[in-house]
């Protein structure tokens, strides 16, 4: 057990009187790339986003159940302090655009008034783009606008700027739908890098995807989380009709 | 077939030449108004009508530095009341724009733009003249009144514009709201705020109504601000009216000074939205 880093028991979430997670209980361990599918509107997105408690900022939304990092409870953490050890990747790439790449990468210390050594900086900079894969594309460009990169590089800045942050968790939401498939293949290619260091949940849209870079996924539908098991397990023997009857196309 | 289509590209030019008469039709007056009063004014602008205050009616020389200091004095102090509360306004409507509190202040915003500023004058002279006397400090306050409502739409608009991925990914790193409303979202929209400072700064800056019974208005050089001042459009007021011809004269240079002030704060703005617009 000392393995789990998220762990959900009977969570739900709601937006105003809509219901979305409905008895949501996880296990998620350490170093594993656990993707998170079901059709739209199932709640998945809405789960995420409790795991850095990004879902309480949307006015109606709350929350209520047993969500914990180890073995504190999220919600009662302080939400900045969550959100230092969960970082997040968004759909749409949105490195800031007042800053440069170098800054973008350190966004989290320089906007947190968190003040360091300039070599100290540096170092942060060259790993966290090395993990993102991104070093040998932008070294000679560190301060020019991040704005000014392909939407793929912008993408991989921004799971840069996640990992700068050294968190426990980053959590991705549909982190390639807004990429072209080169882009796509390349950021694919970085979760299997990342979860060695990190543990990664990924809400996807695209169940090849899921197979092809999770160790284990979590099959949502209409807001309950209807089967999580091993991805090849999942893929291969469902246990649930629902899940099977998603996998083979029947819905979606 | 032939002729109809023929008809029909004939209507269409006549069309777009029409268009392109009457756009050009209402650059005139602007150009017309523009140079005549350069014509008029230039000559009269020298470094001495610049640093000396006016002389007695009927006296040759003298200059409208009252006036210039007054004016730069009293907007630099409605700017300065003005522009923090502007744009905490203009913040909090665009970050809560369903709220109640949103909707009246959106409310009271527009309606206070639309009010006459010989009115807002009226009011401060009633509020602020009757008991404390003529002042600059009465001025300033009707002229932030009048330049309130431009700062905080337009901060308001130019947030609004910014996509909300931009306070989510500053959020999500952990950052507290405060600092993510400072560090990224006005930065992120800094020219677009600047722009609306600058005009609204313009706009003032003509205004003659709303000094004409609270500054009052002062033939001496005062930087006192508890005393009446005077200021460029005031002056213009009083000296074009006057029946000796070294009077208008320099209206008509202090015409051109206004001008030039409200030209460049015109175009600095332009420039601003040009130059340092962030790339989304």
């Amino acid at each position: 057990m000392e393995h789990t880093v998220v762990s959900a028991t009977k969570f739900n979430a709601w937006f105003g009187d809509n219901h979305v997670v409905k008895d949501v209980s996880i296990s998620i361990e350490r170093n594993q790339c656990v993707a998170v599918m079901g059709p739209s509107g199932c709640g998945k997105t809405t789960f995420l986003r409790c795991i850095n408690r990004m879902h309480e900022l949307i006015p109606g939304a709350t929350a209520k159940g047993s969500l914990k990092l180890y073995a504190d409870e999220v919600y009662s953490m302080n939400p900045i302090y969550v959100r230092y050890k969960i970082g997040m990747v968004f759909q749409r790439p949105n490195p800031f655009p007042n800053l440069s790449i170098y800054d973008n990468v350190i966004a989290g210390y320089k906007l947190n008034g968190l003040s360091m050594p300039k070599a100290e900086l540096d170092r942060i900079v060259e790993k966290s783009l090395t993990s993102a894969a991104l070093w040998n594309e932008v070294k000679d460009s560190l301060h020019k606008k991040g704005t000014f990169l392909s939407g793929g590089q912008q993408q991989r800045l921004c799971i840069a700027r996640a990992i700068a942050m050294e968190p426990e968790v980053i959590l991705f939401d549909e982190p390639t739908s807004a990429l072209d498939p080169i882009s796509t293949a390349s950021v694919e290619q970085l979760f299997h890098e990342l979860k060695e260091n990190y543990t990664l949940i990924i809400v996807t849209h695209n169940m090849q995807q899921a197979a092809r870079v999770s160790d284990k996924t979590a099959f949502f539908y209409v807001g309950e989380l209807v089967e999580f098991d091993d991805t090849k397990q999942m893929f291969t023997a469902p246990k649930d009709t629902r899940t099977q009857n998603y996998i083979t196309g029947r819905f979606s | 077939m032939d002729a109809r289509i023929k008809i029909r590209n004939t209507k269409s030019i006549l069309f777009k030449s029409l268009i392109i008469f009457l756009a050009f039709i209402i650059t005139l007056p602007l150009i017309i108004v523009l140079l005549y009063i350069i014509k008029m004014g230039v000559v009269q602008v020298n470094w001495g009508f610049l640093v000396h205050a006016p002389t007695p009616e009927g006296v040759a020389g003298g200059g409208i530095a009252n006036a210039l200091i007054g004016s730069l004095i009293m907007v630099g102090m409605s700017a300065i009341v003005a522009i923090p509360v502007g744009l905490s306004a203009g913040i909090y409507l665009s970050e809560n724009p369903g709220t109640r509190l949103a909707y009246y202040s959106g409310l009271c915003v527009d309606i206070l733009q639309g009010v006459p500023s010989i009115v807002v004058g009226i009011v401060i002279y009633f509020w602020i003249v009757k008991p404390f006397g003529f002042s600059a400090i009465s001025g300033s306050i009707a002229l932030a009144i009048m330049m309130l409502p431009i700062v905080v739409r337009s901060t308001e608009q130019t947030l609004l514009l910014l996509p909300a991925s931009l306070k989510e990914a500053a959020l999500s790193l952990g950052v507290p709201y405060h600092r993510v409303m400072l560090k990224v979202i006005v930065p992120c929209g800094f020219a677009g705020i600047l722009s609306g400072i600058i005009l609204s700064i313009a706009r003032i800056i003509g205004e003659t109504a709303p000094l004409l019974f609270t500054a009052l208005g002062n033939v001496y050089i005062s930087t006192k601000v508890t005393g009446p001042m005077d200021s460029l459009p005031h002056l213009i007021y009083i000296d074009a009216k006057s029946s000796y011809q070294d009077q208008i004269d320099q209206a008509w240079g202090a015409s051109f000074i206004l001008l030039m002030f409200v030209l460049i704060l015109n175009i600095t703005t332009k420039l601003i939205t040009r130059k340092w617009n962030i790339q989304l």
